[in-house]
């Protein structure tokens, strides 16, 4: 699980973990694997070419940010996409924008609960405007979900920032977070350099917005499983 | 041309010096023709002219990054200026109905050309008074909440929602992150995709990230002609990935972030022309080429259905950066066995913990 045993800390995990730990063994069944982004800008920044990082770039061989797919959890089926934090930190690209959307036609058509795990550092500078707009693409998206009464739930891991935060993962119906994780629209460090004011302890942590009223439950990695379960047998169809 | 050419109080940036030392000498030899009584017009005119062909040298070919200079220009045209300007019988409403009155950001009923609609816009100050008054217009959570819940109002009386967009971006503040800075731009987008009334958004000074978008879904799109719309300020991005604030030049130019290269990726409608020299030389000008687009386009979406309006609308947005022409190539050969990309993730991992142990414990 990748949590520690002593102090319950949860460790950051990629994609494929995560689609092991969450989905019922073996009944992932990844769709749009192939898009990869057209780097719209052309971006070079020191010399490094975002055109090099594209394909494959990813510690855990990830070619992107994310992965969607039919799954079953705990024998209910779900449209399942999961961020992936060690593709260039998670960042929402044309191509993340593009696979949520195909995900969240996949489970209108099919009328499946979509569960999206967030792991992201928000929007990916290198695609400029184009990845700002994955912002508007991706809750549009969810406008028509809801429209068609699907349900969404959305779960925020550390850590969950910027653009994704200021976007679909904000928007579930439910909205989850595992136990600690950062969440929040600007960085922490943003936020110290613009006010300059040391940041009140454990400001921005699952916590601190499950007081503020902005997420329904803290759930431990090791209970995800069976609650998003239990949610959908209450909302799902 | 009638530009507001004299020294009085115009501030020039750092690549206005021809530009500012014309600007003295025609004030000098103006002066001294007051003084002496010599005829200088001749002179003046002159001058003017070769300073006229110099602005247009100058502004038809500005780098990114004197184009974001231009447009936090201390003098340019600010929201206010527009309500006062294009706006007729404004009747500005206040509050979220929840916490406050952000005044960052202005919701107003008014008329532009014959049509009764709200504007939705950022507010900068011009002194610093009105600056901390509505807090640089870096809008809070309230700011967005009451912009949608006045939207909401539009939709319920039919009436069509123009938003003016000029912030450097939504307030990264302790109360922000408190009261949900991330769900209320979330929210506003979502309900904006889908607000039964035809909505023009135009970005006239700063286009700043998620803090614009915000307000800025829209039927169109526009950008004044030397405006910004970034995925984050130019500063933010060299610090990141330059490592330096001090590059926000070349982050400027690698975030393509100028109407000439939005029209080209298609994230913009139109680009509204300002006056020569930019919108601060020519208030008026500038301001009604701002309202001839919106009159203009104004028309042009009343005339769509509302149906098709929305259904185009989701359309462009769906659009935007769609990547399904580029697809993963087969990879060359790599000396440990490459992971092929198409098998599911699970397998993939499997893959990866055969091929070498130790890196998929590292990664996991």
């Amino acid at each position: 699980m990748h949590v520690c045993p002593e102090c319950g800390y949860h460790f950051r995990i990629n994609g494929p973990t995560r689609v092991q730990q969450l989905a019922d063994e073996g009944s992932f069944e990844e769709m749009a694997a192939e898009l990869i982004s057209s780097d719209p800008l052309g971006f070079e920044s020191l010399g490094k070419k975002y055109a090099d990082r594209i394909g494959g770039a990813g510690k855990g061989g990830a070619s992107e940010a994310i992965l969607v797919g039919k799954a079953f959890i705990r024998g209910r089926g779900v449209m399942l996409a999961v961020m992936d934090f060690d593709f260039l930190g998670g960042s929402m690209g044309m191509v993340v924008g593009e696979k949520f959307c195909i995900a969240v036609d996949r489970a209108i058509a099919e009328s499946l609960p979509l569960v999206v795990v967030s792991a992201s550092g928000g929007a990916r500078m290198h695609e400029g405007v184009v990845s700002l707009g994955q912002m508007a693409k991706t809750s549009a998206a969810l406008a028509k979900l809801d429209e068609a009464g699907g349900l969404f739930i959305s779960v925020l891991t550390d850590p969950t920032t910027g653009g994704v935060t200021a976007s679909f993962a904000m928007l579930g119906d439910v909205i989850i977070a595992e136990p600690e994780a950062l969440i929040g629209f600007a960085g922490p460090r943003t936020i110290y350099q613009t006010i300059k004011i040391e940041l009140p302890k454990g400001f921005q942590r699952s916590e601190f917005l499950l007081e503020h009223g902005f997420v329904d439950m803290i759930v431990k990695r090791k209970d995800l499983r069976s609650e998003i379960g239990r949610l959908i047998d209450y909302c799902g169809k | 041309m009638d530009n507001m050419q004299t020294t009085n109080g115009l501030q020039y940036l750092p690549f206005e010096d021809k530009i500012a030392q014309m600007d003295r000498q025609i004030e000098d030899l103006k002066r001294s023709a007051a003084k002496e009584g010599i005829d200088t017009s001749a002179e003046i005119r002159c001058l003017q002219r070769e300073e006229t062909s110099e602005l247009k040298k100058l502004y038809s070919s500005l780098n990114p990054w004197q184009v974001v200079q231009v447009s936090r220009h201390p003098q340019r045209p600010l929201l206010r200026d527009y309500l006062n300007y294009m706006v007729k019988d404004v009747r500005e409403l206040h509050g979220d109905r929840c916490f406050g009155d952000d005044r960052a950001i202005v919701t107003a009923l008014g008329q532009i050309g014959r049509e009764r609609v709200l504007i939705v816009g950022q507010e900068k100050g011009r002194d610093t008074k009105e600056k901390i008054a509505c807090n640089f217009g870096c809008p809070n959570p309230e700011g967005y909440r009451k912009a949608l819940a006045k939207m909401k109002l539009a939709e319920k009386f039919g009436l069509p929602v123009v938003t003016l967009i000029d912030t450097p971006g939504a307030f990264p503040g302790i109360g922000a992150e408190e009261r949900g800075q991330a769900q209320a731009i979330a929210v506003n987008m979502m309900e904006m995709s889908r607000l039964r009334v035809p909505i023009i958004s135009i970005v006239i000074g700063e286009g700043g990230s998620g803090g614009a978008l915000g307000i800025g879904v829209a039927d169109r799109l526009a950008l004044l002609e030397y405006a910004y719309y970034s995925v984050i300020s130019p500063e933010g991005c060299a610090a990141i990935l330059w490592r330096d604030g001090a590059q926000a030049p070349a982050a400027a130019e690698a975030l393509k972030l100028t109407g000439k290269h939005l029209l080209k990726l298609g994230v913009v409608d139109a680009v509204i022309p300002e006056a020569l020299g930019g919108a601060h030389r020519n208030v008026h000008d500038t301001i009604y080429n701002v309202e001839q687009y919106i009159v203009k386009t104004l028309r042009d979406l009343k005339r769509t259905k509302i149906e098709n309006l929305l259904a185009n609308r989701y359309k462009k947005l769906r659009s935007i950066g769609d990547p399904s022409q580029n697809v993963l190539r087969e990879k060359a050969p790599a000396a440990k066995p490459a992971i092929p990309d198409r098998l599911s993730a699970a397998a993939q991992l499997d893959l990866a913990r055969e091929s070498s142990p130790e890196e998929a414990l590292e990664t996991n």
